[in-house]
Protein backbone atom coordinates (compact mmCIF):
# COMPACT_ATOMS: atom_id res chain seq x y z
CA UNK A 1 0.00 0.00 0.00
CA UNK A 2 0.96 3.82 -0.45
CA UNK A 3 1.65 5.30 2.90
CA UNK A 4 -0.88 8.14 3.79
CA UNK A 5 -1.41 10.18 7.23
CA UNK A 6 -4.22 10.23 9.10
CA UNK A 7 -6.77 12.42 10.32
CA UNK A 8 -9.74 11.99 12.66
CA UNK A 9 -11.33 15.56 13.34
CA UNK A 10 -13.65 16.07 15.76
CA UNK A 11 -15.86 18.88 13.97
CA UNK A 12 -16.89 19.26 10.52
CA UNK A 13 -15.22 22.55 10.28
CA UNK A 14 -11.86 20.59 10.69
CA UNK A 15 -12.69 17.96 8.16
CA UNK A 16 -13.58 20.26 5.74
CA UNK A 17 -10.62 22.69 6.34
CA UNK A 18 -8.30 19.64 6.20
CA UNK A 19 -9.91 18.63 2.90
CA UNK A 20 -9.60 22.22 1.39
CA UNK A 21 -5.59 22.59 2.47
CA UNK A 22 -4.48 19.85 0.40
CA UNK A 23 -5.91 18.66 -3.12
CA UNK A 24 -4.68 14.96 -2.00
CA UNK A 25 -6.64 14.28 1.17
CA UNK A 26 -9.52 12.24 1.12
CA UNK A 27 -12.04 11.56 3.05
CA UNK A 28 -12.79 8.55 4.68
CA UNK A 29 -16.31 7.69 5.69
CA UNK A 30 -17.11 3.63 6.51
CA UNK A 31 -14.39 2.67 3.99
CA UNK A 32 -15.84 -0.39 2.64
CA UNK A 33 -15.05 0.96 -0.96
CA UNK A 34 -12.00 2.96 -0.20
CA UNK A 35 -9.86 0.82 1.67
CA UNK A 36 -10.03 -1.98 -0.71
CA UNK A 37 -8.94 0.57 -3.57
CA UNK A 38 -6.43 1.78 -0.97
CA UNK A 39 -5.05 -2.06 -0.68
CA UNK A 40 -4.77 -2.53 -4.43
CA UNK A 41 -2.39 0.33 -4.62
CA UNK A 42 -5.26 2.03 -6.79
CA UNK A 43 -5.45 5.67 -4.93
CA UNK A 44 -2.37 7.35 -3.09
CA UNK A 45 -4.29 10.18 -1.14
CA UNK A 46 -1.69 12.12 0.92
CA UNK A 47 -3.84 12.08 4.22
CA UNK A 48 -7.07 9.88 5.19
CA UNK A 49 -9.48 12.68 6.80
CA UNK A 50 -11.32 10.03 8.58
CA UNK A 51 -15.30 11.49 9.26
CA UNK A 52 -15.76 8.80 12.41
CA UNK A 53 -14.64 10.75 14.98
CA UNK A 54 -17.24 14.08 14.02
CA UNK A 55 -20.32 13.97 16.32
CA UNK A 56 -23.88 14.52 14.95
CA UNK A 57 -23.15 12.78 11.38
CA UNK A 58 -25.13 9.61 12.45
CA UNK A 59 -28.86 10.21 13.10
CA UNK A 60 -32.57 9.32 11.75
CA UNK A 61 -34.62 12.34 12.17
CA UNK A 62 -38.43 11.58 11.26
CA UNK A 63 -39.77 15.34 10.26
CA UNK A 64 -42.98 14.22 9.31
CA UNK A 65 -43.18 14.36 5.63
CA UNK A 66 -39.31 13.40 5.29
CA UNK A 67 -36.92 11.44 7.10
CA UNK A 68 -33.72 12.98 7.50
CA UNK A 69 -30.52 10.55 7.77
CA UNK A 70 -27.30 12.02 8.52
CA UNK A 71 -23.99 10.69 6.18
CA UNK A 72 -22.15 8.83 8.64
CA UNK A 73 -25.28 6.50 9.25
CA UNK A 74 -24.45 3.06 8.78
CA UNK A 75 -26.30 0.56 6.62
CA UNK A 76 -27.10 -1.72 9.57
CA UNK A 77 -28.56 1.02 11.30
CA UNK A 78 -30.70 2.31 8.79
CA UNK A 79 -31.52 -1.20 8.12
CA UNK A 80 -32.92 -1.76 12.17
CA UNK A 81 -34.24 1.70 12.57
CA UNK A 82 -37.70 1.49 13.94
CA UNK A 83 -38.58 5.05 12.12
CA UNK A 84 -37.11 3.89 8.77
CA UNK A 85 -39.52 0.73 9.14
CA UNK A 86 -42.25 2.32 9.73
CA UNK A 87 -42.25 5.32 7.51
CA UNK A 88 -39.78 4.12 4.33
CA UNK A 89 -40.14 0.15 4.79
CA UNK A 90 -38.21 -0.31 1.29
CA UNK A 91 -35.23 2.47 2.23
CA UNK A 92 -34.39 0.27 5.66
CA UNK A 93 -35.32 -3.14 3.56
CA UNK A 94 -32.67 -1.54 0.66
CA UNK A 95 -29.47 -0.91 3.65
CA UNK A 96 -30.53 -4.26 4.68
CA UNK A 97 -29.80 -5.91 1.44
CA UNK A 98 -26.20 -4.46 0.82
CA UNK A 99 -23.53 -6.12 1.30
CA UNK A 100 -23.55 -8.62 4.01
CA UNK A 101 -23.13 -7.62 7.54
CA UNK A 102 -20.07 -7.01 7.95
CA UNK A 103 -20.06 -4.40 4.87
CA UNK A 104 -23.36 -2.91 6.38
CA UNK A 105 -21.48 -2.75 9.90
CA UNK A 106 -19.30 -0.29 8.79
CA UNK A 107 -20.46 1.16 5.10
CA UNK A 108 -22.24 4.50 5.50
CA UNK A 109 -25.40 6.28 3.48
CA UNK A 110 -22.73 9.42 2.94
CA UNK A 111 -20.00 7.42 1.54
CA UNK A 112 -22.02 5.34 -0.81
CA UNK A 113 -23.72 8.17 -2.38
CA UNK A 114 -19.98 10.32 -2.41
CA UNK A 115 -18.53 7.07 -3.92
CA UNK A 116 -21.54 6.89 -6.60
CA UNK A 117 -20.85 3.44 -6.90
CA UNK A 118 -22.60 2.35 -10.60
CA UNK A 119 -23.83 -0.36 -8.81
CA UNK A 120 -24.01 0.65 -5.71
CA UNK A 121 -27.77 0.88 -3.93
CA UNK A 122 -28.36 3.98 -1.91
CA UNK A 123 -28.31 6.06 -5.81
CA UNK A 124 -31.43 3.89 -6.91
CA UNK A 125 -33.24 5.06 -3.49
CA UNK A 126 -32.05 8.92 -3.59
CA UNK A 127 -33.58 8.96 -7.31
CA UNK A 128 -36.26 6.62 -7.01
CA UNK A 129 -37.68 9.16 -3.76
CA UNK A 130 -36.74 12.51 -4.93
CA UNK A 131 -34.00 12.76 -2.22
CA UNK A 132 -32.11 15.54 -1.51
CA UNK A 133 -27.90 15.96 -0.21
CA UNK A 134 -27.08 18.16 2.00
CA UNK A 135 -23.93 18.99 2.13
CA UNK A 136 -21.35 21.57 4.39
CA UNK A 137 -22.29 24.18 2.32
CA UNK A 138 -25.35 23.28 0.22
CA UNK A 139 -28.21 21.46 -0.71
CA UNK A 140 -28.18 19.27 -4.13
CA UNK A 141 -31.67 17.74 -5.78
CA UNK A 142 -31.32 13.86 -6.44
CA UNK A 143 -31.66 14.50 -10.08
CA UNK A 144 -28.51 17.19 -10.13
CA UNK A 145 -26.72 15.02 -8.01
CA UNK A 146 -25.59 11.76 -9.91
CA UNK A 147 -23.37 12.89 -12.77
CA UNK A 148 -22.03 10.05 -14.23
CA UNK A 149 -19.87 6.61 -13.11
CA UNK A 150 -18.45 7.67 -9.62
CA UNK A 151 -19.15 11.12 -10.67
CA UNK A 152 -21.43 13.29 -7.99
CA UNK A 153 -22.26 17.09 -8.15
CA UNK A 154 -20.00 17.18 -5.18
CA UNK A 155 -16.85 19.86 -5.69
CA UNK A 156 -13.48 18.28 -4.55
CA UNK A 157 -13.51 18.92 -0.71
CA UNK A 158 -17.21 19.05 -0.36
CA UNK A 159 -18.73 16.64 2.29
CA UNK A 160 -22.42 15.00 2.77
CA UNK A 161 -24.06 15.93 6.20
CA UNK A 162 -27.44 14.33 5.46
CA UNK A 163 -29.72 12.88 3.14
CA UNK A 164 -33.27 13.67 3.21
CA UNK A 165 -36.31 11.53 1.77
CA UNK A 166 -39.49 12.38 1.31
CA UNK A 167 -41.83 9.67 2.54
CA UNK A 168 -43.93 8.40 -0.24
CA UNK A 169 -47.16 7.28 0.14
CA UNK A 170 -45.88 3.27 -0.88
CA UNK A 171 -42.49 2.19 -2.04
CA UNK A 172 -40.28 -0.97 -3.43
CA UNK A 173 -37.02 -2.16 -3.50
CA UNK A 174 -35.66 -5.02 -5.63
CA UNK A 175 -32.44 -6.08 -6.99
CA UNK A 176 -31.10 -8.81 -8.99
CA UNK A 177 -27.44 -9.43 -7.10
CA UNK A 178 -24.44 -11.05 -8.15
CA UNK A 179 -23.65 -13.61 -5.73
CA UNK A 180 -20.21 -13.28 -5.79
CA UNK A 181 -19.99 -9.09 -4.91
CA UNK A 182 -23.95 -8.80 -3.86
CA UNK A 183 -23.89 -5.84 -6.06
CA UNK A 184 -26.72 -5.29 -7.98
CA UNK A 185 -26.83 -6.53 -11.49
CA UNK A 186 -29.82 -4.41 -11.75
CA UNK A 187 -31.72 -2.86 -8.50
CA UNK A 188 -34.98 -0.82 -8.37
CA UNK A 189 -36.34 1.65 -6.03
CA UNK A 190 -40.00 2.50 -7.11
CA UNK A 191 -42.29 4.79 -5.16
CA UNK A 192 -45.84 6.17 -6.10
CA UNK A 193 -47.03 9.73 -4.21
CA UNK A 194 -50.26 11.60 -5.17
CA UNK A 195 -50.30 9.24 -8.25
CA UNK A 196 -46.95 10.36 -9.50
CA UNK A 197 -44.42 7.69 -9.64
CA UNK A 198 -40.67 8.02 -9.44
CA UNK A 199 -38.33 4.62 -10.56
CA UNK A 200 -34.42 4.92 -9.55
CA UNK A 201 -32.66 2.29 -11.67
CA UNK A 202 -28.61 1.22 -10.53
CA UNK A 203 -26.58 -1.45 -11.53
CA UNK A 204 -27.80 -1.38 -15.34
CA UNK A 205 -25.84 1.93 -16.92
CA UNK A 206 -23.26 3.89 -16.46
CA UNK A 207 -24.69 5.16 -13.09
CA UNK A 208 -27.84 5.30 -11.72
CA UNK A 209 -30.51 6.58 -13.86
CA UNK A 210 -34.68 7.52 -13.57
CA UNK A 211 -36.27 5.26 -17.30
CA UNK A 212 -38.77 8.55 -16.91
CA UNK A 213 -40.93 7.00 -19.79
CA UNK A 214 -42.00 4.03 -17.21
CA UNK A 215 -42.78 6.95 -14.52
CA UNK A 216 -44.86 8.68 -17.14
CA UNK A 217 -46.68 5.29 -17.72
CA UNK A 218 -47.16 4.28 -14.62
CA UNK A 219 -48.41 7.82 -13.07
CA UNK A 220 -51.28 7.49 -15.80
CA UNK A 221 -52.36 4.49 -14.80
CA UNK A 222 -50.37 2.25 -12.07
CA UNK A 223 -50.84 -1.48 -13.60
CA UNK A 224 -48.29 -3.88 -14.71
CA UNK A 225 -49.99 -3.39 -17.71
CA UNK A 226 -49.25 0.10 -18.29
CA UNK A 227 -45.24 -0.88 -19.04
CA UNK A 228 -46.37 -3.78 -21.90
CA UNK A 229 -43.74 -2.79 -24.81
CA UNK A 230 -41.55 -0.39 -22.68
CA UNK A 231 -37.74 -0.92 -22.05
CA UNK A 232 -34.82 0.77 -21.51
CA UNK A 233 -32.61 0.72 -25.20
CA UNK A 234 -30.13 -1.87 -24.40
CA UNK A 235 -27.54 0.64 -26.35
CA UNK A 236 -27.51 2.42 -23.12
CA UNK A 237 -27.11 -0.16 -20.66
CA UNK A 238 -23.51 -1.89 -19.31
CA UNK A 239 -22.59 -5.01 -21.25
CA UNK A 240 -20.22 -6.91 -18.67
CA UNK A 241 -18.95 -10.53 -17.53
CA UNK A 242 -22.34 -10.39 -15.04
CA UNK A 243 -24.56 -9.90 -17.69
CA UNK A 244 -25.36 -8.83 -21.35
CA UNK A 245 -27.26 -4.95 -21.70
CA UNK A 246 -30.29 -6.99 -23.53
CA UNK A 247 -30.57 -8.91 -20.12
CA UNK A 248 -29.99 -6.09 -18.18
CA UNK A 249 -32.79 -4.22 -20.14
CA UNK A 250 -35.01 -6.86 -19.68
CA UNK A 251 -34.48 -6.94 -15.94
CA UNK A 252 -35.26 -3.49 -15.47
CA UNK A 253 -39.13 -3.84 -17.44
CA UNK A 254 -39.51 -7.31 -15.02
CA UNK A 255 -38.58 -5.18 -11.68
CA UNK A 256 -40.36 -2.67 -12.19
CA UNK A 257 -43.56 -4.77 -13.14
CA UNK A 258 -42.54 -6.72 -10.13
CA UNK A 259 -42.84 -3.54 -8.06
CA UNK A 260 -45.64 -2.31 -8.97
CA UNK A 261 -47.48 -5.97 -8.14
CA UNK A 262 -45.61 -5.47 -4.73
CA UNK A 263 -47.09 -1.67 -4.15
CA UNK A 264 -50.50 -2.75 -5.25
CA UNK A 265 -50.49 -5.84 -2.96
CA UNK A 266 -49.43 -3.21 -0.01
CA UNK A 267 -45.85 -2.57 -0.71
CA UNK A 268 -43.55 -5.10 1.66
CA UNK A 269 -41.14 -4.36 4.43
CA UNK A 270 -37.54 -5.36 5.25
CA UNK A 271 -37.05 -9.14 5.54
CA UNK A 272 -33.91 -9.78 7.70
CA UNK A 273 -35.15 -11.71 10.37
CA UNK A 274 -35.70 -9.16 13.10
CA UNK A 275 -39.11 -8.81 14.67
CA UNK B 1 12.62 7.01 1.12
CA UNK B 2 10.38 9.30 2.70
CA UNK B 3 9.23 8.12 6.51
CA UNK B 4 6.22 6.51 6.15
CA UNK B 5 3.31 8.52 8.50
CA UNK B 6 2.66 6.75 11.60
CA UNK B 7 0.30 7.11 14.94
CA UNK B 8 0.53 5.86 18.26
CA UNK B 9 -2.79 4.72 19.25
CA UNK B 10 -4.44 2.81 22.12
CA UNK B 11 -6.83 0.27 21.81
CA UNK B 12 -8.22 -2.31 24.65
CA UNK B 13 -8.26 -5.74 22.53
CA UNK B 14 -9.75 -8.75 24.53
CA UNK B 15 -10.05 -6.43 27.81
CA UNK B 16 -6.26 -5.68 28.05
CA UNK B 17 -4.88 -2.28 27.33
CA UNK B 18 -2.88 -2.20 24.37
CA UNK B 19 -0.60 0.56 22.97
CA UNK B 20 0.97 0.75 19.91
CA UNK B 21 3.03 2.73 17.45
CA UNK B 22 1.92 1.70 13.88
CA UNK B 23 1.85 3.11 10.43
CA UNK B 24 -1.14 4.92 9.03
CA UNK B 25 -1.52 2.61 6.41
CA UNK B 26 -1.34 -0.93 8.96
CA UNK B 27 -4.58 -2.78 8.70
CA UNK B 28 -6.17 -4.53 11.90
CA UNK B 29 -5.33 -7.23 11.15
CA UNK B 30 -1.51 -6.85 10.95
CA UNK B 31 -1.68 -5.61 14.30
CA UNK B 32 -3.50 -8.28 15.62
CA UNK B 33 -1.77 -11.05 14.08
CA UNK B 34 1.94 -10.07 13.67
CA UNK B 35 2.42 -7.59 16.50
CA UNK B 36 0.19 -8.90 19.23
CA UNK B 37 0.65 -12.54 17.97
CA UNK B 38 -3.56 -12.86 18.37
CA UNK B 39 -3.24 -15.46 15.24
CA UNK B 40 -6.84 -16.84 15.23
CA UNK B 41 -7.86 -14.29 13.57
CA UNK B 42 -7.08 -15.39 9.84
CA UNK B 43 -6.24 -13.62 6.46
CA UNK B 44 -7.84 -14.98 3.57
CA UNK B 45 -8.74 -12.87 1.17
CA UNK B 46 -7.26 -9.84 2.50
CA UNK B 47 -9.51 -8.18 -0.04
CA UNK B 48 -12.37 -7.59 1.89
CA UNK B 49 -14.17 -10.64 0.49
CA UNK B 50 -13.80 -13.57 2.78
CA UNK B 51 -14.59 -12.50 6.46
CA UNK B 52 -12.08 -14.82 8.02
CA UNK B 53 -10.65 -11.94 9.47
CA UNK B 54 -13.79 -11.12 10.99
CA UNK B 55 -13.52 -9.47 14.88
CA UNK B 56 -15.80 -7.20 16.97
CA UNK B 57 -14.90 -3.52 17.39
CA UNK B 58 -16.82 -1.60 20.06
CA UNK B 59 -19.34 -4.47 20.10
CA UNK B 60 -19.69 -4.56 15.97
CA UNK B 61 -18.53 -7.47 13.82
CA UNK B 62 -16.35 -5.94 11.13
CA UNK B 63 -13.14 -7.24 8.61
CA UNK B 64 -9.94 -6.10 10.58
CA UNK B 65 -8.19 -6.35 7.11
CA UNK B 66 -10.68 -3.67 6.06
CA UNK B 67 -10.26 -1.53 8.40
CA UNK B 68 -7.09 0.59 9.65
CA UNK B 69 -5.22 0.00 12.96
CA UNK B 70 -5.45 3.96 13.61
CA UNK B 71 -9.34 3.49 12.80
CA UNK B 72 -9.44 1.64 16.14
CA UNK B 73 -8.16 4.02 18.18
CA UNK B 74 -9.85 4.30 21.36
CA UNK B 75 -12.28 0.88 20.70
CA UNK B 76 -12.74 -2.03 22.54
CA UNK B 77 -11.81 -4.79 19.81
CA UNK B 78 -12.37 -8.81 20.76
CA UNK B 79 -10.96 -11.64 18.68
CA UNK B 80 -11.96 -15.49 18.55
CA UNK B 81 -9.14 -15.37 21.73
CA UNK B 82 -11.69 -13.61 23.60
CA UNK B 83 -14.64 -16.16 22.86
CA UNK B 84 -13.70 -19.07 24.97
CA UNK B 85 -10.98 -21.19 25.63
CA UNK B 86 -9.99 -25.24 24.57
CA UNK B 87 -11.38 -26.27 28.13
CA UNK B 88 -14.37 -23.89 27.73
CA UNK B 89 -15.89 -23.29 24.86
CA UNK B 90 -18.72 -20.47 24.03
CA UNK B 91 -21.70 -22.30 23.21
CA UNK B 92 -21.07 -21.37 19.95
CA UNK B 93 -17.73 -22.99 19.93
CA UNK B 94 -18.97 -26.36 21.68
CA UNK B 95 -21.98 -26.29 18.80
CA UNK B 96 -19.38 -26.04 15.74
CA UNK B 97 -17.38 -29.33 16.82
CA UNK B 98 -20.23 -30.77 18.06
CA UNK B 99 -22.05 -30.79 14.94
CA UNK B 100 -18.97 -30.74 12.74
CA UNK B 101 -19.10 -27.52 11.38
CA UNK B 102 -15.40 -27.42 10.48
CA UNK B 103 -13.18 -29.31 8.26
CA UNK B 104 -9.92 -27.47 7.76
CA UNK B 105 -10.87 -24.47 10.40
CA UNK B 106 -9.63 -21.78 8.79
CA UNK B 107 -12.77 -19.57 8.38
CA UNK B 108 -14.10 -20.84 11.74
CA UNK B 109 -13.22 -18.08 13.83
CA UNK B 110 -14.61 -15.09 11.41
CA UNK B 111 -17.79 -17.75 11.09
CA UNK B 112 -17.65 -17.99 15.01
CA UNK B 113 -17.32 -13.62 15.34
CA UNK B 114 -20.73 -13.08 13.00
CA UNK B 115 -22.34 -15.61 14.06
CA UNK B 116 -22.21 -14.23 18.03
CA UNK B 117 -22.92 -11.01 16.56
CA UNK B 118 -25.93 -12.66 14.76
CA UNK B 119 -27.43 -14.69 18.03
CA UNK B 120 -27.15 -10.73 19.99
CA UNK B 121 -29.14 -9.78 17.06
CA UNK B 122 -31.59 -12.28 16.21
CA UNK B 123 -31.59 -14.57 19.48
CA UNK B 124 -33.86 -16.91 17.99
CA UNK B 125 -32.66 -17.46 14.33
CA UNK B 126 -34.56 -18.89 11.17
CA UNK B 127 -32.13 -21.23 9.02
CA UNK B 128 -32.77 -18.68 6.31
CA UNK B 129 -31.77 -15.60 8.72
CA UNK B 130 -28.48 -17.67 9.70
CA UNK B 131 -27.66 -18.46 5.89
CA UNK B 132 -27.87 -14.62 5.22
CA UNK B 133 -26.16 -13.50 8.15
CA UNK B 134 -23.38 -15.48 7.46
CA UNK B 135 -23.41 -14.29 3.72
CA UNK B 136 -20.11 -11.94 4.06
CA UNK B 137 -18.07 -15.33 5.47
CA UNK B 138 -16.84 -17.92 2.68
CA UNK B 139 -16.21 -21.83 3.87
CA UNK B 140 -14.56 -23.95 1.05
CA UNK B 141 -15.07 -26.87 3.05
CA UNK B 142 -18.28 -27.58 4.40
CA UNK B 143 -21.13 -26.50 2.12
CA UNK B 144 -22.43 -24.41 5.18
CA UNK B 145 -25.05 -26.97 6.00
CA UNK B 146 -23.55 -28.19 9.30
CA UNK B 147 -22.33 -24.76 9.51
CA UNK B 148 -25.77 -23.19 9.61
CA UNK B 149 -26.69 -26.48 12.00
CA UNK B 150 -24.50 -25.43 14.66
CA UNK B 151 -25.72 -22.10 14.99
CA UNK B 152 -29.21 -22.94 15.52
CA UNK B 153 -28.28 -25.09 18.04
CA UNK B 154 -26.16 -22.63 19.95
CA UNK B 155 -29.05 -20.34 19.59
CA UNK B 156 -31.25 -22.84 21.18
CA UNK B 157 -29.39 -24.05 24.05
CA UNK B 158 -28.58 -20.17 24.53
CA UNK B 159 -32.10 -19.88 24.51
CA UNK B 160 -33.09 -22.75 26.75
CA UNK B 161 -30.65 -21.34 29.85
CA UNK B 162 -31.67 -17.76 29.16
CA UNK B 163 -27.75 -17.14 29.07
CA UNK B 164 -26.65 -13.76 26.41
CA UNK B 165 -25.07 -15.49 23.15
CA UNK B 166 -22.66 -13.45 23.11
CA UNK B 167 -20.94 -13.53 26.82
CA UNK B 168 -17.88 -15.97 26.46
CA UNK B 169 -17.58 -18.41 29.01
CA UNK B 170 -13.93 -17.50 29.12
CA UNK B 171 -11.92 -15.12 29.62
CA UNK B 172 -9.79 -12.61 27.37
CA UNK B 173 -6.45 -12.92 27.74
CA UNK B 174 -3.78 -12.22 25.03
Amino acid sequence: MHPFDHQAPDTLAAAVKALAEDEDAQALAGGMSLVPVLRHRLAAPSVLVDLSRIPDLSFIRDHGDRLEIGAMTKHATVAASPEVRRRIPALAGLAGDIGDPLVRNRGTIGGSLANNDPAACYPSALLGLGGTVRTDRREIAADDFILGTFETALAPGELIVAVSFPVPEMAVHLKEKNFASRFSVVGLFLSRTGGRVRIGVTGAGPHAFRPTAFEDALSADFTPGALGGLAVPAGELNEDQHASAAYRSHLISVLAAMAVERCLAGGDGPRDGRA
Amino acid sequence: MPSVPSKTIHLSVNGRPVEAEVECRMPLAELLRDRLRLTGTHIGCDTSQCGACTVHVDGVAVRSCTLFAVQADGSEVRTIEGVGTAGEPHPLQAAFQEHHALQCGFCTPGMIMTALELLRTVPSPTPETVRHYLEGNLCRCTGYYNIVKAVLAAAAETQGTGRPADEGSGHASL
